[in-house]
């Protein structure tokens, strides 16, 4: 009989959590969140972080409408882990953020600069936001992106919330 | 310290010595000695170990190859030990730990295992798609167990640094994963820009990896290393950290054990599902059970300042606090 296998992939509308089994241990040391859970209860555009390394952070993030633009100081990679994004690139007139600084920062209104050119991403799709540009999301519908990125000015911070406690 | 070996024994292999450690193979088995005991595991888990501690050059923490024998990376130079990380054999004060220069022991293990490794057998593979490692020595599969581990600069697919993969390029779909989509992000560059609008598809790139249980870098912020890998069956090695390290589980499911990284007691069991992301603390040792071909993403800091911070005790043993 010829194998066949089905991958799964989770989503905002269907996903299913798995959990830390603690035997003699604390599970808030795992810090276990799930994605889709975590998107479902943020604010479109919120950058939520699931996952801190020192100053390093991955964070989640409801790409819903448009978002705003922001100018990012180092290099950050957006994976979309379900729905659809359009991703606009910017290459600034003047610089929008120190280079020196961690982590994108928002930018009011629409910077001045030269278009760099945009990316469809789908589920899968991992795209690169250079340093020293900027960029902003839209999509139609709802998409989570997972960002790689440095603890900046807007990342939020809820483990409390997200994370399994017992 | 050198390493030595000797002419091939009546199974066909070369027996290795490296400090105070032999190693002998035989059809089923290798056999290792030590100045204060012995040990044998099964031939397979050790080239899949083996294997692994060489591609990742003793990657981050602790090795074990099972709950006796295993590595510890000290950044340079590194420790082969026995019974180090196991309650009875420190109890009975039999267990054993030589240092030895990065290149000497990469240098035995590499030796090691183009000898031992028989024609059709890929240590890096699944089970089901590969040969068996039983047997007297039977050619080699040198092209299988020297791989280059993917380690890109920026991204995959950005102009200069690692390509994507294709039928093309040696890389067809996994057997497992034949339902993943392979379309492309679509790229719109303005003239000038063709380099900086980069992008590409990670879950086509995943379904074609020929490798298990090998975390690739494929996206690099700062020492901020994206490193996803596919998973199938279990993983040969007991990882103990030395670092906290994270977890995010792209498809399918995996569950781990996690003992404590020192005496082996169980701690927990962590079942991560597609979406699921969880943290393993720098004071453990996980292995993972993959029943289905899955994406993990494992993301570490590659941070060269950690190793200094450990020993000053200033890195955090667990992710957050709250």
């Amino acid at each position: 009989m010829p194998e066949q296998y089905t991958t799964v992939f989770g989503s905002l509308g269907q996903y299913e959590k798995g959990g830390v089994e603690v035997i003699n241990d604390n599970p808030k040391h795992y810090a276990f969140s799930n994605m889709f859970e975590v998107a479902s209860g943020a604010k479109p555009y919120e950058k939520v972080a699931v996952a801190k390394n020192l100053e390093y952070v991955l964070e989640v993030i409801r790409a819903e409408g448009t978002s705003e633009w922001r100018a990012t100081p180092h290099d950050e990679f957006a994976l979309v882990v379900d729905g659809s994004l359009e991703i606009e690139l910017l290459d600034p007139t003047q610089p929008l953020v120190d280079q020196d600084a961690s982590g994108s920062v928002g930018i009011d209104g629409e910077p001045a600069g030269s278009p760099m050119g945009r990316v469809q991403a789908g589920r899968g799709h991992m795209t690169l936001l250079p340093a020293g540009k900027a960029y902003r999301f839209h999509s139609d519908g709802v998409a989570v992106v997972l960002l790689q990125t440095i603890e900046g000015p807007d990342t939020v911070f809820r483990w409390a919330d997200i994370c399994q406690t017992v | 310290m050198t390493m030595t070996e000797t002419a091939p024994n009546a199974s066909g292999y070369k027996d290795f010595s490296v400090g105070g450690f032999t190693f002998s193979r035989d059809e089923y088995f290798v056999t290792v000695t030590w100045p204060t005991g012995s040990h044998q595991m099964d031939i397979v888990q050790w080239l899949r170990c083996v294997q692994r501690d060489v591609a990742w050059e003793f990657f981050y923490g602790i090795i074990n190859f099972d709950e006796v024998i295993g590595t510890m990376n000290h950044y340079g130079n590194v420790d082969m030990f026995a019974g180090r990380f196991n309650e009875a054999y420190r109890r009975a004060e039999v267990d054993y730990n030589e240092n030895f220069d990065h290149d000497e022991l990469l240098g035995c293990f590499k030796a090691m295992l183009s000898d031992w490794t028989n024609e059709g057998y890929d240590p890096f593979a699944a089970p089901m798609e590969t040969g068996s490692a039983y047997g007297t020595s039977q050619g080699d599969n040198d092209k299988a167990v020297t791989r280059k581990r993917v380690v890109a600069e920026r991204m995959v697919s950005v102009p200069g640094d690692e390509p994507i993969r294709s039928d093309e390029s040696g890389f067809p779909i996994n057997r497992a994963f034949a339902d993943v989509h392979q379309d492309e992000p679509v790229i719109t560059a303005e003239p000038g820009y063709e380099d900086q609008v980069c992008s590409f598809s990670l879950y086509a790139y995943l379904s074609r990896s020929d490798v298990t249980w090998n975390p690739s870098v494929v996206s690099a912020c700062k020492e901020s290393l994206y490193c996803p890998t596919t998973e199938e069956f279990i993983l040969p090695v007991i990882h103990g950290n030395d670092r906290v390290e994270w977890f995010v589980q792209l498809s399918d499911e995996i569950q781990w054990d996690v003992e404590d990284r020192d005496t082996g007691a169980k701690r927990a069991r962590v079942v991560m599902k597609a979406g699921d992301v969880a943290a393993m603390p720098a004071d453990i040792r996980h292995q993972g059970y993959a029943p289905k071909r899955s994406m993990l993403l494992v993301w570490e800091n590659g941070s060269p300042r950690i190793p200094e911070m450990i020993a000053n005790g200033e890195a955090p043993v667990r992710p957050v606090d709250f």
